[in-house]
């Protein structure tokens, strides 16, 4: 038994005769075929308008269409994968702080260009600064696996700019020639060094421990994430997103580190953000899983 | 044949054909609709105050002065409108509404208030003027569609006279940030500079230039989306009288 599709969109109708048993994603392909520019990744294909997208593994006789379906298509602009997409938010402040650390030229004036500061936590901030994007870099290439696999290209464009002008800005400020070292001295800059780095660490932690779900699970068998034996992962008894946690507890110890407004600012809004991240994550996860623990807060321990 | 709209906002985005969501209740209704009335008397308080104030003067130099303090109580006043949003009795966005206050309030206080020098200028009148004859529309607007028993006389108004008021309004704005600049940089009014403890520097003279270039994007985009708004509410009555 043939089936036909027929495709709409806002431009264009096409027909097109399958077997049953195709799935979205060759149909993708196929449609591709006719219009070059529209790769499959552009493509979002609903059997209802307002309904939800169908998945590239759906096998046609599986969906609830007859002999003829009707399929809608809409172009969801120009896309960018995912690995691309994060090497390009986290190459920009990378470079970017290391041109302020350096005092590159017609930054600073002109007499401090290429000079250093005196102080240490300067130093220290920059390392910090530049191991943490090291290390989201590892992460995008190494261990994320992603669901979608690509980003909308204007999207890209509004992140990089937000971060790449953000890290802008508190570089400036942490290597100015007129920067104020923290006000408790060495011990300020130990102590939020020490959180630091155990943040940065129980970050990555999350991230491995989620990475495995995703490969034990696989697509068709959802579970939701464990404490495993690593100490980092325990936050999971309290939160749904320790990886956001991590994240946060990072920045604010840089900003307690460099004693820096624009920099305290930065985690300020990323938290909101992660936090608004975080509750939809936790929302999910209470909607599928009926076991799932009540203990558990979205972002903060027994709070937010 | 108006479509009763349920919003006090600042955007004509809920105006138009409104897929009503709940809606707000009776006590909503009447809490909003003597919100309006009050801003509608307080701006024609302000509209008053100019007019006596220019024939006893005989000049447009000045008249800041006599309404100053109703301008900054009922500008001001108007952050309540983002708390309607908020809450939810009224359909309109937080985000939208609260940038659009916020540019108002910012322009009463943080400008013309704090920048005295400015106060004696033409512009002032200007952007003074603009902002009180469409308040008095606009909440008047308001007024109405909560009672449901919208005057076309003001719907026309509302969705007509901004094209004049628009740009009469955004003219006055730009011309008095444009005048206060030379007083800000000299008094560095708001600003901080490096060293200090907190390692931050804030030049207000260098964010007043930066707020005058904001308006190139941004004024286009709302003047063709009230005009566009325009076109909607009003043709649509049109339609719906010729049958």
């Amino acid at each position: 038994m043939l089936v036909l599709l027929i495709l709409i969109s806002l431009i264009f109708g096409l027909y097109f005769q399958v077997e049953p048993h195709a799935t979205i994603g060759e149909i993708k392909s196929l449609f591709h075929k006719s219009y070059q520019q529209l790769y499959p990744a552009r493509q979002d294909l609903k059997l209802d308008p307002k309904g939800k997208s169908l998945r590239d593994d759906d096998v046609l006789q599986n969906l609830p269409v007859g002999t003829t379906a009707t399929i809608y298509f809409k172009d969801l602009g120009p896309q960018v994968g995912w690995t691309m997409v994060f090497l390009a938010e986290y190459l920009g402040p990378l470079f970017i702080y290391l041109l302020f650390y350096f005092r590159a030229p017609y930054i600073y004036s002109h007499q401090d260009v290429f000079t250093s500061s005196p102080y240490s936590v300067v130093t220290l901030a920059c390392a910090c600064h530049t191991c943490h994007y090291i290390k989201r870099l590892i992460e995008a290439i190494f261990v994320h696996r992603f669901s979608h696999g690509t980003m909308p290209l204007r999207t890209i464009v509004r992140n990089c700019v937000y971060y790449w002008a953000f890290s802008a800005w508190l570089a400036f400020y942490i290597n100015h020639p007129l920067y104020t070292p923290p006000s408790y001295g060495d011990m300020q800059v130990n102590y939020a060094l020490a959180i630091f780095v155990l943040c940065e660490l129980g970050n990555f932690s999350i991230h491995v421990a989620l990475n495995n779900l995703k490969a034990e699970g696989g697509p068709k068998c959802r579970r939701f994430p464990h404490p495993t034996k690593n100490p980092f992962t325990w936050l999971f008894f309290f939160v749904s997103c320790p990886n956001y946690t991590y994240e946060v507890g990072a920045w604010a110890s840089f900003s307690v580190m460099t004693q820096c407004l624009p920099v305290a600012l930065f985690t300020f809004l990323a938290f909101i953000q992660m936090t608004i991240w975080a509750k939809g994550k936790h929302k999910t996860y209470s909607r599928e899983f009926k076991d799932y623990p009540h203990l558990r807060m979205p972002i903060i321990p027994l709070l937010l | 044949m108006s479509a009763p709209a349920m919003g006090t906002t600042k955007t004509a985005h809920s105006d138009v054909a409104p897929k009503k969501k709940r809606g707000p209740g009776a006590l909503a209704t009447a809490y909003l609709v003597i919100y309006n009335v009050v801003m509608t008397a307080g701006w024609l308080v302000i509209a008053v105050g100019l007019v006596r104030a220019y024939l006893a003067r005989g000049s447009y130099h000045g008249l800041y002065y006599s309404i100053e303090k109703p301008l900054k109580f009922f500008q001001t006043g108007a952050l309540l409108e983002v708390l309607h949003c908020a809450v939810g009795i009224v359909p309109s966005s937080v985000v939208l509404t609260g940038f659009q206050v916020l540019s108002r309030v910012f322009l009463t206080w943080a400008v013309t208030h704090s920048v005295r020098e400015v106060q004696n200028e033409d512009s002032v009148l200007l952007f003074v003027s603009a902002w009180t004859i469409t308040e008095i529309i606009r909440y008047s607007f308001y007024t109405f569609s909560l009672l449901n028993h919208l005057p076309y006389l003001i719907k026309w108004a509302r969705y007509t006279f901004f094209l004049v008021l628009y740009p009469m309004g955004v003219t006055g704005e730009l011309l008095t940030v444009y005048a206060a600049l030379p007083y800000v940089q000299k008094t560095g009014l708001y600003s901080v500079t490096l060293p200090n403890k907190y390692n931050f520097s804030f030049d207000y003279h260098t964010f007043l230039i930066l707020t005058m270039v904001s308006y190139i994007p941004l004024f286009p985009q709302l003047y063709f989306h009230m005009m566009r708004q325009r076109k909607k509410v009003l043709c649509h009555v049109e339609e719906y009288k010729t049958e």
